[in-house]
């Protein structure tokens, strides 16, 4: 007999996920994945200047900050056909990697790591044999001193036995597959403070640039950053140096601490190989933080593509293949619900037909979740760091097998098993390490250019609406910490006429649809689940994926489909 | 409440009790005190004639013994999570010395350990004590709330249920406030703010989209440290942070004042870091305290880094602001006596002002304590918008506000008579 197990709300992500399970013995044996938030960004942002349209696109997620606006401001330069200078291009880069690595590093420490580490282990920790180890596993990093271990220990001590437990209140200290030594969770929740200090740190990047982060600010056309090595307010010396700091400081703690960290977490849940496989295909356009207007063609011979059917193997991406179905989720179609719609011509017709809430479980009705389900040539995709990690590791990227190969061999894995739990968080901090080189590389163009006389930031001359076509529409691809974005625009007598997101997490966390679960869902099924009322196992699994539920809901209309909301204006 | 006095909380490693006994206050006095408690405490109940197990004296003394930290609840309702992000950077009085030193964070879904079932549990278990709550994210009331739903139960629910035994409440960031990018035209969800619910205890409204993470914390630690919310102006914003307008306080005021403008962005003034007003600046509009505090660290701030301010703590600014681009207008010729023209255009705000106030006034004496500072305030339709705090609250309310008469009564969000007018009004 199967048991209903409901996990809600699924924390330690961004925006409100739910996941109804059937659980038989300690396995898991079908799973919904339930988005429970709506918010209709793509709706306000109808009729809008669309150079304003960053600013209200980037408030569909504070997590991953930049990303919505960095597709916006490519989808609208793509319609306007509007160049933007270089200086541009690669301080857009150095905001949106910055923050991707932030973003990934937040993700595991923060958002991900209770799920291994055992905070109420803590205290049972020996202090000098953490220092020992810490030195061994991280020789180069500063911080792993007996002293320092001390003083997190007496403060994690503190907390436990004041009853007191805030933010650990109800956590699952007592449950069996806690794994990690005293030391390890010792060393880890260190490691946890480390990086909150780490990360209101390093994002100054995006302070200098964008003017503030979360959200920080962009511009159709360039960045509104000036370059004048002359002046004591614009982009000078003074903050070009700040800048170099932080990307030291972040290469630094990402090569010689998480990467380290990830791995010796994994190497205790090495059997989170064989667990959380999900839909065998991949769609990835470039590395992390590659973006584009129009057509990708990333750098360094990147081809942009999707693994199909778990054959090792990069095919042409074709964008006439991506389909939306709403056969899932609370919306309909003008013409007929059960079809899809490729992004050009999708609609979005909120009709809420689940339970008025309170409700108990939503999976006994065909749709149950905010989310729609995108799919590619039918398929349900992953996409994300996993995706372009190994996107790059079948194309034989140079730096991508360097950097795997070490690991799968630590790991004692094979290629195939990165389709894992585990795959996904080793995927995440791969691309960090990769990340935090390129943001030097980028950087170190940015000083090179300028040292040429390459201070443009801004092109003014598509800026004026009396330049623009009467019609136009436009595309902006992102690869962005939780994977493919994409916003899609069309601008009629200079406002915007149509707007819509393909979300990363559309793509992993949809339902159904063509009668397949969606990545989240396949995931979960089979999934070892021992303690139903204590469900760690599974949140491993979802967290894999970093869930992102607010950039999972969405999308457009095109052929005034406002008016199923006229009954609730 | 047991209000921080600086040497009780230090470190956070001893138990009330243990701190009385150290300061000399004797076990007996104690319970005496705790006799006396009770006695308040059986009065309210009795005298309202309900049969209710009143706690004695020994229970409250235990009680108040195990007391440390005071409870923290954070929800996080229909929003971005941007601002739990702006927390995480806080500077100063940082996330981690906040939840682990000074409150005792029993609910927050971005970083508590607990999931599901045992996460719920935490908040229903930390509603029934005396807390602080903070809320991040608006109320969507279109559909009976389906637009937002956690652990089965509408936002609305879950915010009704953790006002019920808030010692202060907090607002945090443009969502809660009034409704941000969501409760924008058309506004599809029907998104409200938290004073929109909350109408019987009073809302500090930490405004900005988000707040700059110093603001969030300092508010919170004023509170603990006075035990009382900070003075507010009209819409409910602590004086000490929104007290000012950007533009009083802006480093390129000196620009403004002679006339020194970028007209186009990386032109030659944009390179010699001159005034942002004609591309857009709301600066001009706006009570926030970003040129003083500044963000991450004080290392800079949207104007300071070349891109105009577009007003995120100001009600409405995704209607009342946009295009973000096209200057403000009637502020004046560039360059002369802009200050003659701000205040008068001043005046022809204070009549949206004085709705604001309106919808605030009479319920507490910390309304009264509200700062006359709001009639500075500036309002300046640019599309010719109305103030959208009065949105909101009619379509929210279906035809409560237009009757004149007050919000329903609590419901649970689920069903019944208050769900049911919604229906019908639609």
């Amino acid at each position: 007999m199967s048991e209903r197990v409901v996990i809600d709300p699924v924390t330690r992500i961004e925006g409100h996920l739910r996941i109804e399970v059937l659980a038989d013995g300690e396995e898991i044996t079908d799973a919904w994945s339930q988005t429970t938030q709506f918010k209709g960004v793509e709706l306000v942002v109808q009729n809008r200047d669309p150079r304003d349209a960053w600013a209200f696109t980037q408030r569909i997620c504070g997590v991953c900050t930049v990303v919505h606006a960095i597709a916006s401001v490519r989808a609208v330069e793509d319609a306007l056909d509007y160049p933007v200078p270089k200086a541009a291009d690669l301080i857009r880069y150095l905001v949106l990697g910055s923050q991707m690595v932030q973003d990934h590093v937040i993700h595991f420490y923060h958002l991900h790591a209770l799920d291994f580490v055992n905070v109420a282990n803590v205290p049972n920790a020996d202090v000098a044999a953490a220092a020992a180890a810490a030195a061994e596993l991280e020789p180069k990093y500063a911080l792993n001193s007996r002293n320092r271990f001390q003083a997190v220990q007496d403060q994690v001590k503190a907390v436990l036995d004041s009853g007191q437990l805030s933010i650990f209140t109800n956590g699952y200290w007592d449950h069996p597959d806690y794994r990690l030594p005293a030391e390890v969770d010792l060393i880890a929740v260190s490691h946890y403070l480390d990086a909150l200090e780490w990360q209101r740190d390093m994002i100054r990047i995006n302070t200098i640039f964008g003017g503030k982060n979360p959200h920080p600010n962009f511009l159709v056309g360039g960045m509104a950053s000036a370059i004048n090595m002359d002046s004591e307010i614009t982009i000078n010396q003074v903050k070009l140096n700040t800048v170099q700091g932080l990307i030291t400081k972040t290469i630094d703690f990402v090569e010689n601490v998480y990467l380290p960290d990830v791995v010796a977490i994994l190497g205790a849940y090495a059997d989170y190989l064989d667990i959380g496989r999900s839909s065998p295909s991949f769609l990835a356009l470039g590395k992390g933080g590659y973006s584009c207007s129009g057509e990708p063609s990333p750098p360094d011979g990147f081809k942009p593509g999707l693994i199909l059917d778990g054959k090792l193997e990069v095919v042409d991406f074709d964008p006439d293949k991506l389909l939306e179905y709403v056969t899932s989720g609370w919306y309909r179609y003008s013409e007929d619900s059960e079809a899809g719609l490729q992004p050009w011509v999708g609609e979005t017709i909120p009709d809420y037909t689940g339970p008025t809430p309170p409700y108990d479980w939503l999976a006994d009705n065909d749709k149950y979740t905010w989310s729609k389900a995108p799919r590619y040539d039918g398929r349900p995709v992953q996409v994300g760091p996993l995706a372009r990690v190994l996107s790059a590791y079948v194309q034989g990227d140079p730096e991508t097998v360097d950097d795997v190969e070490p690991l799968l061999r630590k790991l004692n894995a094979q290629p195939e098993q990165l389709n894992s739990t585990a795959g996904r968080i080793l995927a995440r901090a791969v691309e960090a390490v990769q990340m935090s080189r390129e943001l030097q590389r980028v950087f170190d163009r940015l000083v090179q250019g300028i040292q040429a006389g390459d201070v443009q930031t801004f092109n003014p001359d598509k800026w004026e609406k009396s330049t623009w076509p009467a019609e136009s529409k436009g595309v902006g691809y992102a690869e962005v910490a939780r994977g493919n974005l994409s916003h899609w625009v069309r601008i009629s007598d200079g406002a915007v006429s149509n707007y819509q997101c393909v979300v990363p997490s559309t793509w992993n966390s949809s339902g159904r649809a063509l009668g397949e679960r969606g990545p989240y869902e396949e995931a979960l099924v089979p999934h070892p689940l021992v303690r139903p009322e204590q469900p760690l196992e599974p949140l491993r699994t979802i967290h894999s994926f970093d869930p992102c539920q607010s950039c999972g809901i969405h999308v457009l209309d095109v052929t005034g489909q406002e008016v199923s909301w006229t009954k609730v204006q | 409440m047991i209000i921080p006095d600086g040497e009780l909380w230090v470190e956070g490693q001893e138990t009330l009790g243990q701190h009385l006994e150290r300061r000399g206050v004797s076990r007996r006095r104690f319970l005496e005190f705790c006799g006396a408690v009770a006695g308040v405490l059986a009065a309210g109940p009795l005298a309202a004639g309900k049969a209710v197990a009143m706690p004695s004296a020994e229970v409250i003394a235990q009680e108040l013994e195990n007391l440390e930290k005071p409870v923290l609840v954070w929800l996080q309702l229909q929003e971005c999570t941007g601002c739990m992000e702006s927390v995480l950077r806080s500077g100063d009085t940082t996330v981690e010395e906040l939840i682990l030193n000074l409150v005792s964070m029993e609910y927050n879904e971005l970083i508590m350990a607990a999931a599901g079932t045992a996460a719920d549990e935490a908040l229903i278990a930390a509603n029934k004590k005396d807390h602080i709550l903070v809320v991040n994210g608006s109320i969507p009331l279109a559909d009976d709330g389906a637009h937002c739903v956690i652990a089965g139960r509408s936002a609305e629910a879950i915010l009704r249920e953790s006002a019920e035994n808030a010692v202060a409440i907090f607002a945090v960031g443009a969502c809660a406030h009034w409704g941000c990018v969501q409760g924008s035209r058309p506004n599809p969800t029907q998104a409200v703010g938290v004073d929109s619910i909350i109408t019987d205890k009073p809302v500090v409204n930490i405004a900005g989209c988000p707040p700059i993470p110093e603001v969030i914390t300092a508010s919170l630690v004023y509170t603990l440290t006075n035990g009382a919310p900070p003075p507010v102006d009209g819409q409910g914003r602590p004086l000490f942070a929104y007290g000012d307008r950007i533009h009083d306080f802006c480093p390129k005021r000196g620009r403004f004042d002679a006339g020194q403008f970028v007209r186009t962005f990386d032109d030659e003034a944009a390179r010699n870091g001159y005034c942002l007003y004609e591309v857009g600046c709301r600066g001009p509009n706006t009570f926030a305290p970003c040129p003083i505090i500044r963000w991450n660290l004080s290392q800079d701030w949207p104007i300071g880094a070349g891109h105009p301010c577009i007003g995120c703590t100001e009600v409405g600014f995704y209607d009342r602001f946009t295009p973000f681009y096209e200057v403000l207008p009637n502020l004046g010729v560039p360059g002369t006596g802009v200050e003659a023209d701000a205040t008068t255009v001043g005046l022809v705000g204070l009549a949206a002002v004085g709705v604001g106030v309106a919808a605030h006034a009479g319920v507490t004496a910390f309304n009264e304590r509200r700062a006359t500072k709001a009639a500075e305030r500036v309002y300046l339709p640019l599309v010719g918008d109305v103030p959208t705090r009065e949105r909101p609250l009619d379509s929210a309310g279906g035809a409560a506000p237009t009757s004149g008469a007050p919000p329903g009564p609590p419901s649970n969000g689920s069903s019944g008579p208050d769900a049911s007018t919604k229906e019908g009004d639609q």
